[in-house]
């Protein structure tokens, strides 16, 4: 450690305002801050302080990922090897899906953080550790065949278009990580659907076995075959075709149980997800008409992006309302569009990142309002 | 007697909590008063270098309402005036006599005297000076009628003072100064105590008051707290608060005749050698109390508590209002990963560190800020340590926007910097909330007024 302190503070002079290359600080600082929480004090207000701060957090919830993560990459071998009918150890699964996820990872964070840093050093600000979280989510929502080209091009359109025109991590309006994928989405429409996408390698024409259907059961269910849908055991555990860190319940689960436990994501609103979809799963159950309107209302925490959709996605503190009441009520109201616009919108199979895109746009309202009742609150007191 | 119970809140546990104790602090030489201890005021000096002061004689007052006097708190020469920027008065500064002479006020029963007779001695002592108004924590306008008076003698704050322990002994001077206060407001002074410690005898039948006891974690114990569940303030409300000490420096004024500014401050922090409790006065040199009592070399100095007290340099002097003196080691080093690590000796609010497995354990915290300054990222963190009814995050960006009647609308007459001060620590974005609400709360003075 004291090796990167020398080298560090050897390089600093030359990277401070005059410095013969201050247009890297910001490039400096975000590698300094990687090593060392800095030596900065407090010299107004508390003159102690938590030792919690932003990166810690932001961490937290990379960790959380972890198991979406690495299930992700062990099913993404597994449907490559069950495509060419072939049967695979575990651990070669996971390594076929590794190097097949890997490069999805680096480019996300290369391109990502490339942006971030040449904002940060227009701005003259540090740079922010949101794109951490964001760097490994946009993998883990889209499908494992998107060539390398659409994801960086989704990237760019998120961070700069999604993020940084508003000012930056915790200023946007937006999810990050969900406009990279509704770019995708209603940029490469057809690219972006259909049941070869899911399974490495298909899109490139490798061959498929008999028998075998890369649709994921969202397709399947849209496309009105409900005959063919997968034991909720199966999607439960994640083995199907999906978007890559997606599929599996379980392993979002394990990383709930870790953001909840560790108090970063917020318990309101991602309980009050899941209540708004059983809510809603079974209002379509009591007026069903067709297959898809009966389905168990577990069902659809089981398929597509819901469960990681709530876990990851709409607890997301800058796109969420901010007040508590405000929370339960976004939080309900994501479950109920996700469930509403997948059952009976046939246009989209899923509906979750719309939901959550829907319900961003609202935050804020619903916040205007909570407060309001605070305000007018006070204000009856004076008249009292 | 009725009992509260606060939910919200945080209990900093520290190293270093003084031991009940006290000792006489060694002489100081020099005594001061500083202007900068008081919102807003700009003082017009009624002394020159070399004049000779009594103890409550006056040594400047304040340009706006000049019957608020300054006096000094002990008797000798004035030995100097310093100044800072633009020539603004930094402190004025008396040579402390050997032997120690007062100025004589009257000595009556404020239940006989008329409220303007009580105000005019409090004023022309300088004694006013002591009383504290909401909103926006300036000094008390002599002209106002507050709808009531709060004092607190539960100092919640890290290593928070025991004022059962301080005040056992006071309890005839408290009882005065709470008469002397009665007459000054239409409705109740209030006191507000510990629920967790039983109140000393002396204690027991104040009268002229509501008790009121508080249990809970910090701020359980800040006026600020008390106010909102008793008796809120709203639009055009004022509402006085004085501490503990400060109102037996009232009760010997109307007992004794003297302004005599006496104070045990407790020594605290982890970077003290003994820490307990010493006697001293307002305005003494702090290196008179600390001299020589201190383990470390990098150690930083404040008058007040952790959360929201002064930096104070070893040759600087006692602020107003503060009854205690921290010091805690200085955080000018670099962490190894420090944001990664699990660091079992760091204490955090959030469970992302493992301080919250071992409540019962005290640390020593430092004065590193722990990270950098980013824009808000985490929502919810203020409202678990801001037990008022109140949006401290909608406040403090009303604050930064400078929108008046959004501050107005979401309640800034009910707080003063330190009802934030646990915000400025929790802040996982590091974001300096007590000084913006400052900035808020002076926009509204210069304002609304």
């Amino acid at each position: 450690m004291k090796v990167i302190r020398n080298i560090l503070d050897g390089m600093k002079p030359h990277v401070q305002k005059g410095g013969k290359f201050h247009k890297f600080h910001a490039m400096y600082d975000a590698a300094e801050t990687l090593f060392f929480v800095p030596n900065k004090v407090t010299y107004k207000g508390a003159h102690i302080r938590d030792a919690v701060d932003l990166k810690r957090n932001m961490f937290m919830v990379v960790i959380a990922l972890v198991p979406a993560l690495l299930f992700g990459m062990w099913n993404t071998g597994y449907q490559y090897h069950l495509s060419i009918g072939q049967s695979a150890s575990l651990f070669d699964n996971f390594l076929h899906g590794f190097l097949a996820v890997l490069p999805i990872i680096i480019v996300s964070y290369v391109v990502g953080l490339g942006i971030e840093i040449i904002f940060a050093q227009m701005r003259g600000h540090e740079v922010n550790e949101g794109y951490f979280v964001t760097g490994v989510l946009i993998p883990l929502i889209i499908p494992v065949d998107t060539p390398l080209w659409m994801v960086a091009l989704a990237v760019i359109f998120a961070v700069i278009i999604g993020k940084e025109v508003f000012g930056g991590t915790g200023m946007n309006i937006f999810n990050p990580a969900l406009v990279a994928r509704a770019f995708l989405f209603f940029a490469y429409p057809s690219q972006m659907s259909g049941d070869k996408i899911w399974i490495d390698g298909l899109t490139q024409g490798q061959g498929i076995v008999d028998g075998f259907s890369g649709a994921t059961p969202l397709a399947k269910l849209a496309a009105g075959e409900p005959g063919s849908v997968l034991s909720a055991y199966d999607m439960f555990m994640g083995w199907i075709p999906g978007s890559i860190g997606e599929t599996s319940t379980l392993a979002i689960l394990i990383g709930a149980l870790f953001l909840l436990f560790t108090g970063v994501a917020s318990w309101r609103v991602m309980l009050s997800v899941f209540v708004g979809g059983a809510a809603m799963g079974l209002l379509m159950n009591a007026f069903a008409v067709n297959t898809y309107m009966e389905i168990p209302f577990y069902y659809h925490f089981l398929m597509g992006g819901f469960a990681f959709g709530a876990v990851f996605m709409a607890t997301d503190p800058v796109t969420a309302s901010q007040t508590a009441t405000g929370k339960i009520i976004y939080g309900f109201l994501i479950g109920v569009m996700a469930v509403l616009i997948r059952v009976l919108n046939p246009a989209y199979p899923e509906g979750m990142m719309l939901a959550i895109l829907l319900l961003n746009t609202f935050a804020p309202l619903i916040d205007y309002y909570v407060i309001g009742a605070n305000v007018s609150k006070r204000l009856k007191r004076v008249k009292a | 007697m009725h009992n509260i119970k606060i939910n919200r809140g945080l209990n900093i546990s520290l190293n270093g909590m003084a031991v009940l104790q006290t000792a006489d602090s060694s002489t100081s030489t020099h005594y001061a008063v500083k202007p900068s201890d008081f919102v807003g005021l700009i003082p017009k000096l009624a002394v020159k270098v070399g004049f000779p002061v009594k103890a409550g004689t006056i040594l400047f007052n304040d340009k706006q309402n000049p019957d608020i006097k300054f006096t000094s708190p002990v008797s000798g020469v004035v030995s100097a005036i310093e100044r800072g920027d633009k020539r603004k008065i930094l402190s004025v500064v008396v040579e402390a006599a050997s032997t120690q002479e007062y100025e004589s006020f009257a000595i009556s029963d404020p239940s006989k005297m008329s409220r303007a007779d009580i105000v005019s001695n409090l004023l022309v002592s300088g004694a006013w000076t002591h009383i504290k108004q909401r909103p926006y924590g300036t000094l008390a306008n002599p002209n106002a009628t507050p709808k009531s008076i709060f004092i607190s003698i539960f100092d919640s704050a890290p290593l928070g003072v025991d004022y059962h322990y301080v005040l056992a002994n006071e309890a005839d001077m408290f009882q005065k100064g709470i008469d002397v206060l009665k007459q000054l407001t239409t409705g109740k002074v209030h006191v507000g105590f510990d629920a967790s410690k039983t109140l000393p005898d002396g204690l027991k039948n104040l009268k002229n008051v509501e008790i009121t006891a508080y249990s809970g974690k910090h701020p359980a114990g800040l006026v600020g707290t008390h106010i909102n569940q008793l008796d809120p303030i709203n639009k055009g409300d004022v509402v006085w608060q004085v501490q503990p000490q400060d109102v037996l420096v009232i009760g010997r004024l109307f007992a004794k005749g003297h302004y005599d500014v006496s104070k045990t401050v407790a020594l605290v922090g982890s970077e003290v050698e003994r820490p307990q409790y010493y006697k001293t006065k307002q305005g003494a040199l702090l290196s008179s109390v600390v001299g020589g009592k201190i383990k470390g070399q990098n150690v930083r100095y404040i008058s007040g508590n952790v959360l929201t007290g002064t930096m104070l340099e070893l040759n600087a002097y006692l602020s107003a209002y503060h009854e205690m003196i921290s010091v805690i080691p200085e955080g000018n080093h670099y962490q190894f990963f420090g944001w990664i690590t699990p660091n079992f000796h760091k204490f955090s609010m959030s469970k992302t560190y493992f301080s919250w497995l071992m409540p019962n354990k005290s640390y020593t915290l430092d004065t590193n800020i722990n990270g950098g300054h980013r824009a808000y990222v985490v929502t919810g963190q203020y409202e678990k340590v801001v037990p008022l009814d109140i949006y401290p995050v909608e406040l403090i960006k009303a604050c930064i926007t400078n929108d008046i009647d959004r501050m107005e609308q979401l309640g800034i007459y009910e707080v003063l910097e330190e009802d934030f001060a646990l915000c400025d620590f929790v802040c996982t974005s590091k974001q300096e909330t007590q000084a913006i609400l400052r900035q808020g709360l002076d926009l509204m003075i210069k304002e609304v007024g």
